[in-house]
């Protein structure tokens, strides 16, 4: 009887005192998931989520408040990614296009106020004052801060145009 | 020699009959020739000629970009009529980068660089020659030669393979160049051998052309470590790791290069062009093309050069007999359907055929998977065609890739074994471009988040020097201030001194 109570008594001080070391010695501050989730979003911090830019949607993603559906630039890479991260099921039909979508200029109605240039945060617009805007097609993630800004409209969302590089095969037709 | 077997494979109708005992015969100049600027595997190359400039036979057109790139020459000397978009020989029909050269009929050679001796010229010179003439793989790989001739350098190489199998059905480019230009296409192995260091060199040759066999052995006869090879006819001989592994036993590890295993392979088009680059100087700007199928009036081999329209090869080679006939570039087990008979030919390009459609067997239905496995015995690289295409059916790509995606080479065994008519490749093509697509979307982000980050840091930056700015500013005003008040005297004087220079 005695020995039992002694041996189990002295099992669980030690595991106990394990369990509280380990505890102090692998302190986690904060929420480590928000953080991961934030390294895979694109950081642009468009709000086309909805949310106050990346971090906020990041924390949204990770307390289950948002679904993995909810960033349009990233498009259906970044939804395999979250899905993969939070162990959910994905569900691309969602995803309406799988065309990721970016910014062009119309030059005709370009005033050169570098509005645009100003307000891109991946420094995808060229231009300068009075000088016709430019955006670099592999710079821009679609995220539409510059269509909001520019003052005669002429910049529009459009399907990234195929090219030889980018085509590949479509699913071929199958029987059921 | 011993030989080794490899797994799998199927014996497709050869159908080599059509256009093997033809001679060679050249096609005349088209009115407008288009030299797509994208002909290899690589970055495309860049135009160094401008609109309206006359250019001779043989001129640099437009420079490679990059590491892997390969530079374009005229093909004929004439006027650069444009450099636009054209319809490139693809099958999305998507345009790419072209020039279009007018002829003007007098075919004048620019100056070529002088011949080089294989045997007394460097490996790095020839290997540099072969670059700078823009020599790629004629095979259909398009990747480009240098590339593959400086390996020696980085891999312990001891073997040269030049791969004359031609394994694909119709096709017999290859087969014609070895009967009728033997000694250029020995040469110009000699030429890559020396390039490359190695001492060994072996020509593969299916069986069934034992005529280039022929040729191939009286031209390299007396040559040490040359050896002219017939191989088994069996699709996908051609493939060089099946090649490889034929001829020495040797497995190139999944998605490796041959080189790891010390072997090189080059097509024996290729060699030709090495030929004509070092002992004539001249760039590739032609090749031999077999144009073939039920659909095409007089099939045969026919030299053309780099530009010529497709529908004009077709003409010189009698028209079209059947209007429902399907074009393809390439060979009916691995080419690809020809989306407009407007594109030009390319250094890439070893046939076009034009396929009835009793020939294609395109109007089979297609039934369910049997799960007979048929597609397991006869796929090479040893996978399991019906367990990746059920992941795919089901968009589980990464499923697919771990039962082996990735070591398909693309064959089409598969396809053309399946009794259910299943289009296996098609879905494996599907799979790669969709996870390629991806994996480019992925690089997009991170290249994005780099940006977002730059920007970010320099914004802070440019605040934060303005911020110092201003407190500097704000100092020294603060500083004169209180220098003011402490020697009120002196200011007061300098103030007086100001007044009277007023």
């Amino acid at each position: 009887m005695l020995t039992a109570i002694v041996s189990l008594t002295v099992i669980g001080l030690v595991l106990g005192a394990i369990l509280g070391i380990a505890a102090r010695l692998l302190k986690v501050e904060g929420d480590p998931l928000g953080g991961e989730i934030e390294a895979l979003l694109p950081g642009t911090n468009c709000g086309q989520c909805g949310f106050p830019g990346c971090a906020a949607a990041a924390r949204a993603l990770a307390e289950g408040r948002a679904g993995v559906t909810l960033c349009p630039p990233g498009g259906r890479a970044l939804v395999g990614d979250l899905a993969a991260k939070l162990g959910v099921e994905a569900d691309l039909s969602a995803v309406e296009e799988d065309v990721p979508r970016i910014a062009f200029v119309n030059e005709n109605l370009c005033v050169g106020c570098t509005r645009c240039f100003k307000r891109c945060d991946t420094d995808a617009v060229i231009g300068s004052a009075k000088q016709i805007h430019v955006i670099v097609q592999d710079a821009c993630n679609g995220c539409g801060k510059c269509v909001e800004v520019c003052p005669t409209e002429c910049i529009s969302l459009r399907p990234q145009p195929v090219t030889l590089q980018t085509w590949h095969w479509p699913k071929p037709p199958l029987a059921a | 020699m011993k030989l080794f077997s490899i797994r799998g494979g199927v014996h497709p109708k050869g159908r080599k009959e059509l256009a093997a005992d033809v001679a060679i015969a050249p096609v005349g100049l088209p009115p407008l020739l288009r030299v797509p600027l994208l002909q290899h595997i690589g970055t495309p190359a860049e135009p160094v000629v401008r609109k309206g400039d006359l250019v001779k036979k043989g001129q640099l057109l437009a420079i490679g970009q990059g590491m892997v790139s390969a530079p374009v020459h005229a093909p004929t000397s004439g006027r650069v009529m444009a450099i636009g978009r054209y319809v490139a020989p693809h099958p999305s029909g998507l345009p790419g980068r072209t020039v279009t050269l007018k002829p003007d009929g007098q075919d004048e050679w620019a100056d070529l660089p002088p011949p080089l001796d294989p045997e007394t010229a460097t490996p790095e010179e020839i290997a540099e020659r072969v670059a700078d003439r823009g020599i790629v793989g004629m095979g259909g790989a398009t990747f480009p030669s240098a590339i593959k001739l400086n390996l020696g350098g980085r891999y312990d190489l001891h073997l040269l393979v030049v791969n004359g199998a031609e394994c694909e059905p119709y096709l017999t480019c290859d087969d014609r160049l070895m009967r009728e230009r033997a000694d250029q296409v020995i040469d110009g192995i000699l030429s890559m051998r020396k390039a490359l260091g190695v001492g060994r060199a072996i020509v593969a040759v299916e069986t069934n052309k034992p005529r280039a066999m022929e040729a191939l052995r009286k031209a390299g006869a007396g040559l040490d470590g040359l050896r002219v090879v017939g191989v088994p006819t069996r699709y996908p001989m051609g493939s060089e790791r099946h090649l490889v592994q034929t001829l020495t036993g040797l497995e190139t590890p999944a998605r490796g290069l041959t080189a790891d295993i010390g072997v090189v392979v080059h097509n024996v088009a290729t060699a030709f062009a090495v030929h004509e680059a070092v002992r004539l100087g001249r760039p590739l700007i032609s090749r031999v093309v077999t144009l073939s199928g039920g659909g095409i009036a007089r099939p045969g081999n026919y030299e053309a050069r780099i530009g010529t329209p497709i529908e004009a090869l077709i003409a010189a080679a009698g028209g079209l007999e059947d209007r429902t006939a399907r074009l393809i570039l390439g060979g009916p087990m691995m080419g690809q359907p020809l989306a407009d008979p407007k594109a030009p030919l390319v250094k890439g390009t070893n046939g076009v055929l034009a396929l009835r459609p009793a020939e294609s067997g395109e109007s089979a239905a297609q039934q369910p998977c049997i799960r007979c496995a048929t597609c397991v015995s006869v796929c090479p690289c040893g996978l399991m065609p019906l367990e990746m295409a059920a992941r795919i059916r089901k968009e589980q790509l990464d499923a697919a890739v771990e039962h082996g995606l990735m070591d398909c080479v693309g064959c089409g065994s598969c396809a053309y074994a399946c009794p259910s008519r299943i289009p296996l490749v098609q879905l494996f093509n599907y799979a790669k471009g969709r996870l390629t697509a991806v994996q480019r979307a992925r690089h997009k982000q991170e290249e994005i988040k780099r940006l977002a980050r730059a920007r970010a840091e320099r914004m802070d930056a440019i605040a934060r020097a303005k911020r110092e700015q201003m407190d500097r500013r704000k100092a020294e005003r603060a500083a004169r201030k209180k220098a003011e008040q402490t020697a009120p005297e002196a200011a007061a004087e300098k103030r007086d001194q100001e007044t009277v220079d007023a």
